[in-house]
């Protein structure tokens, strides 16, 4: 019996697992995919919102701004990329300065720190590169820039470290009420846990709906990104915003705590969990990214995705105890990422009101480090391959990562199974070629690791999988086209 | 202190040493980040390769086996499984590898020879789903040939560069089924020869003026939509044509890897993507020179090693000859009508023996074209050639006395002449 299973590990699941591992408590997550993190969190925008967006006194509001205030020493606690670079939105003439006036307005009201009201010109001794038609720009010190699955596998990662239980491939199929709890039926048997909460993301209206009268619906929003090369890194040293509309925060361009720049996203219906990315769909974003930041060079393209975001038509998060024991976290579009630590506690602040009792566990870990090569200087590099190796032997050469780095994840809270799964773990394959080098030394390290055969493994999710079968060994029906 | 440090120990790096070694130096390091020398020969397990140099038709194995022969008769210190991190301007190199651990060394002069990427789906933005199977041509070689595994059974190609259609053939032999060869050029980037051994002796189709509009598929590749394109290279709408395949294959160009030398500060030409080099193959940091597909991208072998024994010999007369005569006159070579390149970029006339070599390429199919090499309103060469093509890079050689007429620049330019 558990105390607590959390459904789902992206970064919502992950913080509310990371904040109940500071109690004496038994605690589960129940995560569908080969890994965490693989849904919204993987791929969004990877900022840490001020907090100027989210309307006075709603849940989202108060949330995001805590949020990113917990943000700042828990990444550093925890070994996330974190930099705490700023933003600005951008109004392109005088009809949009009242838009960013009401940003102005909401920030303070938020309590978002030392936010700004600059003109143009002051916008652009910033940031050079912004477009001579700025007329005024809201500027946000607080906003920052993160590593969203790094900082998802963190948490996660931490929390397993101080006794969570994840189970990975463990599709959730349904919810029944017991007495004092709930049975959690999956497609890997079922579970018994007193409290669940649903983190399902996409999918948290459906588990919802397996706990409780229906009460809302997952819309799924998708937006489609580029990611450029580390060429184009430089070109703004903030987070640069339009003004927002209905849709969201608007087509955004912004370096990455990995040193490229990520420009998006649009924001458009989506079936499901589509996160495939359109012709039209990505000529609007460079499009529209132009007009705030016309020398943006797309040539250096290196990467497009697309994520899908759990938008539910209301302007907050839905969070609350939905039946007896049940807590949803739902609804968990941006700024979710930003909220995410202060959703976690939150979680845990309604879990106790519903009569789970909470007492601090006596040893809880709260940091975590990893080794990472290149940013070592050259002594500490030389004497790290002296005593080990495996630091020695670069396995992607574009983000200058060692199988050293790789042998370490393996041996980690949560091994990674996957060619993807190692790139959100090292940066593996993050790089302008793309894994187009490190690839298949990647499939050949994890296969001689978790000894399997090369075929078995896979790119990312289960049923990605990468080789047919051995060279020489005929194909079903024979070699019938030769 | 070496006489010379060479970087990648592929054809190029190769080529480079022997020269080196040959021109006089004896104490010449090959760095190499395999655990075997040869670069991307030991995965082109096809033949074709050497017929200029060796007059002889090896496969990318046996070319690069004779070269490593050749290296064996000399006193070059080679290290291997060892990936260099930074060339500083002062021609320090920084190393690392699992037996060399982390090092420093330095060098009189350096030869810039680690070889070409390839451009991926990121580069190219191709929209769609993002599921497993799509694989730049060069990694699923990699996969075939050196690993023994088959990343698929039915497969689109993007692209009519050669390793396009090299993998086609390959796959075809190891019982994949190619569907279809995708170009979105109305032309072919790859040698003639490939097209007729490798797509029409195996009945796969070339579309050209088509592209790749839509990639399908949850978790592996399911379909692939191809689209034709207008002049502009635009989708035409209502072209579309659906293939039920579980790979794409990419061959849309290579990108020399020029990393290191973008680090070392060294100027790079924006039509190459590679170093800006001189008519020896120095870059523009005095002792350091650049080779093969790191300098411009390739069509044959044979001219990487061409060019790379002039990059060793350059490096051997740099070493012991000393610093170059200040204040030399220099022509800056630019890009006329039709080419898209040339290398050298720049060329000191008094440098040159006899003759220098200059190759281009051209940026469309030409027939009975003349090749005009003017200085200013002066004409100072012209060359005919029956046929000209992207794929294949084109030399001329121009005499010192020529040379000697120009002056400032050089401008190479095609004309079509009227039938």
């Amino acid at each position: 019996m558990y105390d607590v299973l959390i459904i789902g590990c992206g970064i919502t699941g992950a913080a509310a697992a990371f904040e109940l591992s500071r109690y004496q408590l038994k605690v589960g997550i129940l995560e569908r995919e080969n890994d965490v993190a693989l849904g919204t969190t993987k791929a969004n925008s990877a900022i840490l919102h001020a907090g100027y967006d989210p309307e006075p006194g709603t849940l989202m509001a108060r949330l995001n701004v805590r949020g990113v205030a917990l943000a700042k020493e828990l990444c550093q606690k925890l070994d996330v990329p974190y930099h705490n670079c700023g933003s600005l939105v951008l109004a392109f003439s005088e009809e949009e300065r009242p838009a960013l006036e009401e940003l102005y307005r909401r920030g303070n009201e938020n309590g978002v720190p030392g936010l700004a009201l600059l003109t143009g010109d002051e916008a652009r001794a910033l940031e050079p590169n912004l477009s001579g038609e700025v007329v005024a720009a809201l500027h946000a010190p607080s906003a920052a820039i993160c590593s969203p699955w790094e900082y998802c596998l963190a948490l996660a990662e931490t929390a397993v470290r101080n006794g969570v239980e994840l189970h990975l491939n463990t599709a959730v199929t349904g919810l029944e009420r017991t007495v004092g709890g709930w049975t959690v039926r999956t497609g890997s048997g079922e579970f018994q846990s007193r409290f669940v909460i649903n983190a399902a993301g996409v999918d948290a209206a459906i588990v919802h709906d397996m706990a409780a009268p229906h009460a809302f619906d997952i819309r799924p929003s998708r937006g489609q990104y580029y990611l450029l090369d580390k060429s184009e890194g430089k070109r703004v040293g903030r987070v640069i915003f339009q003004c927002p509309s209905k849709v969201g925060k608007g087509v955004l361009v912004a370096p990455t705590v990995h040193g490229n720049l990520i420009v998006g996203p649009n924001a458009e219906p989506s079936e499901g969990h589509d996160a495939a990315t359109t012709g039209d769909g990505l000529r609007f974003v460079r499009e529209t990214a132009l007009r705030s930041v016309p020398s943006v060079n797309f040539r250096e393209s290196i990467r497009n995705f697309a994520g899908v975001r759990a938008a539910t038509g209301k302007e907050d998060f839905i969070i609350g105890e939905a039946a007896p024991g049940f807590v949803d976290l739902a609804g968990i579009c941006s700024p979710g990422l930003s909220a995410a630590p202060a959703i976690g506690e939150y979680a845990v602040e309604l879990l106790a009101k519903a009569g789970l009792a909470l007492e601090k566990k006596d040893r809880f870990v709260c940091e975590r480090r990893r080794t990472r090569f290149k940013e070592l200087s050259p002594q500490e590099r030389a004497a790290l391959v002296e005593k080990e190796p495996a630091f020695g032997r670069v396995i992607c050469r574009c983000e200058t990562v060692t199988e050293g780095e790789i042998l370490e994840a393996l041996a980690g809270p949560i091994p990674p199974c996957s060619v993807d799964g190692v790139k959100r773990r090292v940066n593996a394959g993050m790089g302008r070629c793309q894994g187009g080098f490190c690839g298949p030394r990647v499939v050949d390290i994890l296969a001689r690791e978790l000894h399997k055969s090369p075929g078995e493994i896979v790119q990312d999710q289960a049923g990605s999988w990468l080789l047919d079968r051995e060279t020489k060994t005929p194909p079903e029906g024979g070699m019938s086209h030769v | 202190m070496y006489d010379l440090i060479v970087i990648g120990g592929g054809p190029a790096g190769l080529a480079a040493a022997c020269a080196a070694w040959e021109g006089g130096l004896r104490s010449i390091l090959i760095v190499e980040r395999d655990k075997e020398l040869g670069g991307i020969l030991n995965q082109c397990i096809h033949n074709g390769f050497g017929l200029h140099h060796f007059k002889d038709e090896l496969t990318g194995p046996e070319y690069a086996g004779r070269f490593v022969k050749l290296l064996g008769e000399t006193g070059v210190e080679v290290r291997l499984d060892t990936m260099v991190l930074e060339v500083t301007g002062q021609r320090q190199v920084h190393m690392v590898g699992k037996s060399t651990g982390y090092r420093v060394d330095e060098a009189q002069s350096i030869v810039l020879a680690m070889g070409c990427r390839e451009r991926t789906r990121g580069a190219i933005a191709i929209p769609g789903s993002r599921p497993a199977g799509v694989f730049t041509a060069g990694a699923a070689q990699r996969y075939v040939n050196m690993e023994g595994w088959m990343p698929g059974k039915r497969v689109v190609i993007l692209g009519s560069g050669d390793i396009g259609l090299i993998m086609a053939r390959r796959m075809t032999l190891e019982g994949a089924k190619v569907l279809a060869c995708v170009e979105v050029m109305p032309y072919s980037g790859g040698l003639n020869r490939n097209i007729v051994q490798c797509l029409h002796d195996y009945d796969i189709p070339l579309y050209l003026s088509h592209t790749v509009t839509d990639i399908r598929g949850k978790d592996r590749v399911e379909q692939v939509v191809v689209s034709e394109v207008d002049a502009s290279r635009n989708p035409v709408p209502g072209t579309e044509m659906v293939f039920d395949c579980d790979t794409l294959l990419l061959s849309v160009g290579l990108i020399p890897e020029n990393e290191l030398t973008r680090q070392a500060g060294i100027a790079i030409d924006r039509r190459t993507n590679g170093a800006v080099v001189y008519e020896n193959m120095e870059t523009s940091l005095p002792g350091v020179f650049a080779c093969g597909n790191v300098c411009h991208v390739h069509d044959l072998v044979d001219f990487v090693t061409a060019e790379s024994q002039k990059a060793g010999a350059a490096a051997a007369a740099c070493v012991l000859g000393g610093a170059a005569s200040a204040g030399e006159a220099v022509l800056e070579v630019k890009n006329g009508d039709g080419v898209t390149y040339t290398v050298p970029q720049r060329i000191r006339p008094q440098r040159v023996d006899k003759l220098c070599g200059l190759f281009f390429r051209v940026n469309r199919v030409c027939r009975d074209s003349e090749i005009l090499v003017t200085s200013g309103d002066a004409q100072i060469a012209r060359f005919k050639r029956e046929h000209l093509a992207p794929g294949e890079m084109e030399r001329i050689d121009l005499p010192r006395a020529l040379l000697d007429r120009a002056e400032g620049e050089l401008t190479v330019s095609i004309r079509e002449v009227e039938q």
